[in-house]
């Protein structure tokens, strides 16, 4: 990234840590994460939020990394991918998708597994159906979906 | 002693998720490199014109910029799997709208493609050719002028703009066609398809201080990039270090080059590292996509459903360079025939340049497209007879021992027990209640795909303390290779998958691997693997009759790692044999072995080819498909409400990576039904996003997508194993097009078969296209 006069510091929390960025009034968030912070697990599939790659948690909810202006995330608690498992411990979610087959490529693995994270936050048992609504903004050009789906079903503990 | 199950034929976890659940699987985009530059590409607005010139010192003045290439700083190499025809940019002249006419390495990305568009290029513009029609009409203006003069790696027909003509014939077609009771004919067409993988292509080149380029690219194949890249740029491959990082899919689009020629013309000029990722605009818009095909076909039968003869005559738009184009034109032909005995065929085509971006391989190549024209005719005349169309496949199904179109042996055929699969689970067309404004329809297809094709080979080395590294040079491009190679390895040497690795591909360190590609990995590679593992056990048992002083033949290996004499309870582990032949004699354990597929294709006693690309090319896999379509009637929306897919894989090595291959393939090609295809808006791609390209997602696709893996063993696959890679796509637009006419009574003969297109049908009550 260019640093020039209009560049301001922006204090963002990321998997509970503070990192002051510098960021201009079009910085995104991917950006930041992927070139600012090394936190490459979010991908640049299309930058134009459609593909859900980039999918990062603000405040436990699914956004796109490549929709968010960095400087309109401070003061928001940021979950990305590398802020998930403890040590080698793999959260339920990633057990669930490591169990089930659901990665195939990985590209779009990240944005799916915090997807599923912030649907089992505040659905604990999704059913298929709440599954396959609460995954359709992610996009995956390997695996069908089904097994994708079986795997958050499965985390949840229901059917 | 340790024992263990097999685990060939167990559904293993993939050796990489982890790293790719934890986001710490490094991509193209994720690498970096001390002092890197970064590269953008400008690129031509024309679809035909001739380059009177640039500049580039508005560019150069930006600050940051570090170097700008142009087509005058290329001389004339060219590259081509088929034909050379295709620099690494373009020089002299731009054939489509999207081609590279100038590169740029800056400081940063931004930089770079600010200066990019900064760069002049003044233009002669041409008149262009953007159908295949145009290109072959008298006087039509030549999208390569020297096509003569081309290397060409096989007999290529060309004349004007065509680059190949392709015949394959078998019988006596037109005396068999007055014998038929029945014939129908139709044209068909089908669309261009994105690949989208969901990786953009990219690549990172750095020159050592010798001069040795190191490149890391999204690829299928180190061994093609190489190829490529060096082709292209005229230098010798001893020069050029190919490596992978994770590759994020490919289904085609990263077999052959995409901008690796670019980026190490970069990084030798700059003498900086440089890596450039293309943006998904930038990807639609010059990687490559699926060949758009229109289709005549005429299929005839005897009154009791017997086919007695087809013909089928296709034209390909092979877009501004050959590619793959040759191999898809030729491959579709040998399929057009379909899994039949039709003992009367001829089938020919014409693959020609048009002012487009190219077209090349992609998942199925070429066999998706004449199976939607193929299995739609054997419906229509099960229709036309009063037959039952599953039952007319299966009395037409291509019997064990028989030879495919062209006379090749078919070794394995589990055709009719993938037909019989899918009838019994899906309770074949059971009525379900239908909901008011909704027609329901079920329709069937069947297909074979080959997986094979060219050299391969592997290495299986012994370590010190008698664990093994794998080395085949094969890309993982996501299916699981890495996996199933390692299961492949691990039970030849009868070990724990745990007690083997498997490497990085990487030119310098793998033996050759001609790609990820033609379904081929498992069986192909597989049988190097096999064949490796199979000299260290021979190896192992040597180093181990010295260690015993006993006959080699008298000892076994055991599972777990153990070399023993038959019959007796000691045993010495792997461990030992692997210090005995580091430490003390022979020297260290390593297993090689090298083949190349070579069962011919043709069999000049039964058929006649011309202008065939490839002579030897591989196994035999077979699918049936069963769905259930849901048509809207009042918005003419098709939806795929349930689908039983049955696949004769030989052996599934590891059934889950199996069943993902089925579904993922699956729902590709429910895409390339439904809703998926590139538009031209004049010369310009008009979707070059994805909020206008609609590819299926996790809504759109039914959930029961049921997987029925037959296994009817290869002969010579590795544990009996063939491919699975593609045939799952290939029946699905014929299966919902069958489906479609089951509810509405009218066929869909173009691809996609969109809300529109289905009303259209329903209103026109038969006459729509």
């Amino acid at each position: 990234m260019t640093m020039d006069q209009t560049m301001a510091t922006v204090s963002l929390r990321i998997n509970d840590v503070e990192h002051a960025v510098p960021a201009d009034g079009r910085t995104t968030l991917l950006e930041v994460l992927r070139e600012t912070l090394g936190l490459t697990g979010a991908k640049r599939g299309c930058n134009q939020g459609v593909c859900g790659a980039c999918t990062v948690l603000l405040d436990g909810r699914p956004v796109r990394g490549c929709l968010m202006l960095a400087a309109a995330c401070a003061g928001h608690d940021i979950t990305t991918i590398e802020g998930l498992a403890e040590g080698n411990d793999l959260t339920p979610v990633q057990e669930a998708f490591v169990e089930h087959g659901a990665v195939q490529c990985g590209f779009c693995t990240s944005g799916m597994v915090l997807t599923a994270t912030a649907l089992l936050k505040e659905t604990p048992h999704p059913n298929v159906a709440a599954a396959r609504a609460a995954m359709s903004g992610n996009l995956c050009r390997c695996s069908g979906y089904r097994k994708i789906i079986d795997a958050v079903v499965a985390a949840g503990g229901a059917r | 002693m340790n024992t263990y199950a097999s685990q060939v034929g167990q559904s293993i976890p993939k050796v990489d998720v982890r790293a790719k659940v934890t986001g710490r699987a490094a991509y193209i985009a994720d690498l970096s490199r001390p002092g890197m530059l970064h590269g953008a590409v400008l690129q031509s607005p024309h679809a035909h014109a001739r380059i009177l010139g640039y500049d580039t010192s508005k560019a150069l003045a930006v600050p940051g910029v570090r170097c700008v290439l142009t087509g005058a700083d290329f001389t004339e190499h060219f590259m081509g799997p088929f034909i050379k025809d295709e620099g690494p940019i373009a020089i002299g002249k731009v054939r489509y709208v999207g081609e590279p006419v100038a590169v740029v390495a800056a400081d940063d990305e931004p930089t770079a493609r600010r200066a990019a568009r900064l760069i002049e290029v003044a233009y002669e513009e041409l008149p262009a050719v953007l159908t295949p029609e145009e290109a072959l009409a008298p006087g039509a203006p030549l999208v390569h002028e020297h096509l003569d003069s081309y290397v060409k790696v096989f007999d290529a027909k060309c004349e004007g703009n065509q680059f190949s003509y392709t015949e394959l014939a078998e019988g006596d077609v037109e005396r068999a066609f007055a014998e038929c009771d029945i014939v129908v004919e139709g044209t068909y067409e089908t669309q261009a398809q994105y690949h989208l993988s969901l990786e953009p292509c990219g690549a990172l080149a750095e020159v050592d201080a010798n001069g040795r380029v190191h490149l890391w690219s999204a690829n299928q194949s180190v061994f093609r990039v190489q190829a490529n890249v060096c082709e292209s740029l005229g230098l010798p491959m001893s020069r050029l270090h190919s490596m992978t990082p994770t590759v994020g899919a490919g289904f085609g689009n990263k077999m052959e080059a995409h901008i690796q020629p670019l980026v190490v013309a970069l990084a030798l000029a700059a003498q900086r590292p440089v890596k450039m990722i293309l943006s998904r605009e930038e990807d639609f818009e010059m990687v490559r996509a699926r060949h758009p095909f229109k289709i005549r076909i005429r299929t005839g039968a005897r009154k009791d459903g017997t086919l007695l003869a087809r013909e089928v005559e296709t034209l390909l738009d092979g877009g501004a360079y050959a590619d793959d184009s040759p191999g898809v034109l030729g491959y579709s032909l040998l399929m057009a025939r379909g899994p039949y005995s039709i003992p009367n065929t001829r089938c020919f085509g014409r693959v020609v340049y048009t002012n487009k971006m190219r077209f090349g391989a992609f998942r199925g190549f070429g066999n998706g497209q004449v199976a939607f024209a193929g299995e739609q005719q054997i419906d229509e005349i099960a229709h036309r007879l009063g037959i039952d169309p599953l039952d007319m496949r299966l009395r037409n199904a291509l019997r064990p021992g028989e030879p495919w179109f062209g006379g090749q042996q078919v070794n394995s055929n589990g055709l009719a027990e993938c037909l019989e699969a899918v009838r019994e689970r899906s309770g074949w067309k059971r009525p379900r209640p239908s909901r008011p404004g909704v027609k329901l329809g079920y329709g069937v297809s069947a297909c074979a795909h080959v997986g094979g094709l060219l050299a391969t080979s592997a290495i299986v080395r012994m370590l010190e303390d008698g664990t093994f590294v794998l080395n085949t040079g094969a890309t993982d491009i996501g299916q699981g290779s890495d996996t199933v190679l390692s299961q492949i390895c691990a039970d030849s040497l009868r070990v724990p998958v745990a007690n083997v690795v498997c490497a990085t591909p990487d030119t310098d360190g793998s033996p050759y691997n001609w790609g990820t590609t033609a379904s081929r990995v498992t069986y192909t590679t597989g049988r190097a693997v096999a064949g490796a593992a199979g000299e260290v056990v021979r190896q192992i048992k040597e180093a181990a009759a010295e260690m015993l002083t006993c006959p080699v033949d008298a000892l076994e290996v055991r599972d777990g790692g153990f070399v023993a004499v038959t019959g007796s309870n000691t045993a010495l582990p792997y461990g030992a044999v692997a210090g005995f032949t580091h430490w003390a004699s022979r020297g260290p354990i390593v297993g090689a072995k090298s083949l190349i597929y070579d069962s011919p294709t043709i069999d000049p006693k039964r058929a006649v080819a011309v202008g065939l690309p490839f002579s030897r090319i591989g196994v035999f896999s077979f699918n049936a498909l069963v769905v259930e379509v849901e048509i809207d009637e009042v918005t003419g929306k098709m939806s795929v409400t349930r689908a039983w897919s049955a696949n004769d894989v030989g052996r599934a090595i590891n059934p889950r990576l199996v069943e993902g291959q089925i579904e993922g393939g699956f729902v590709q090609g429910l895409g390339f039904a439904l809703t998926e295809e590139l538009v031209w808006d004049g010369p310009r791609l008009s979707n070059p996003t994805l909020m206008d390209y609609k590819a299926p997602g996790a809504a759109d696709v039914p959930y029961e997508i049921h997987t029925i893996i037959v296994e009817h063993p290869e002969p010579d696959g590795p544990f009996g194993a063939k491919g699975v890679g593609e045939i799952s796509l290939v029946g699905v637009p014929a299966a919902i097009a069958n489906a479609a006419f089951d509810a509405m009574g009218t066929r869909l003969r173009k691809l996609p078969m969109t809300p529109e297109r289905v009303l259209g049908a329903m209103l026109d009550d038969g006459a729509a296209d």
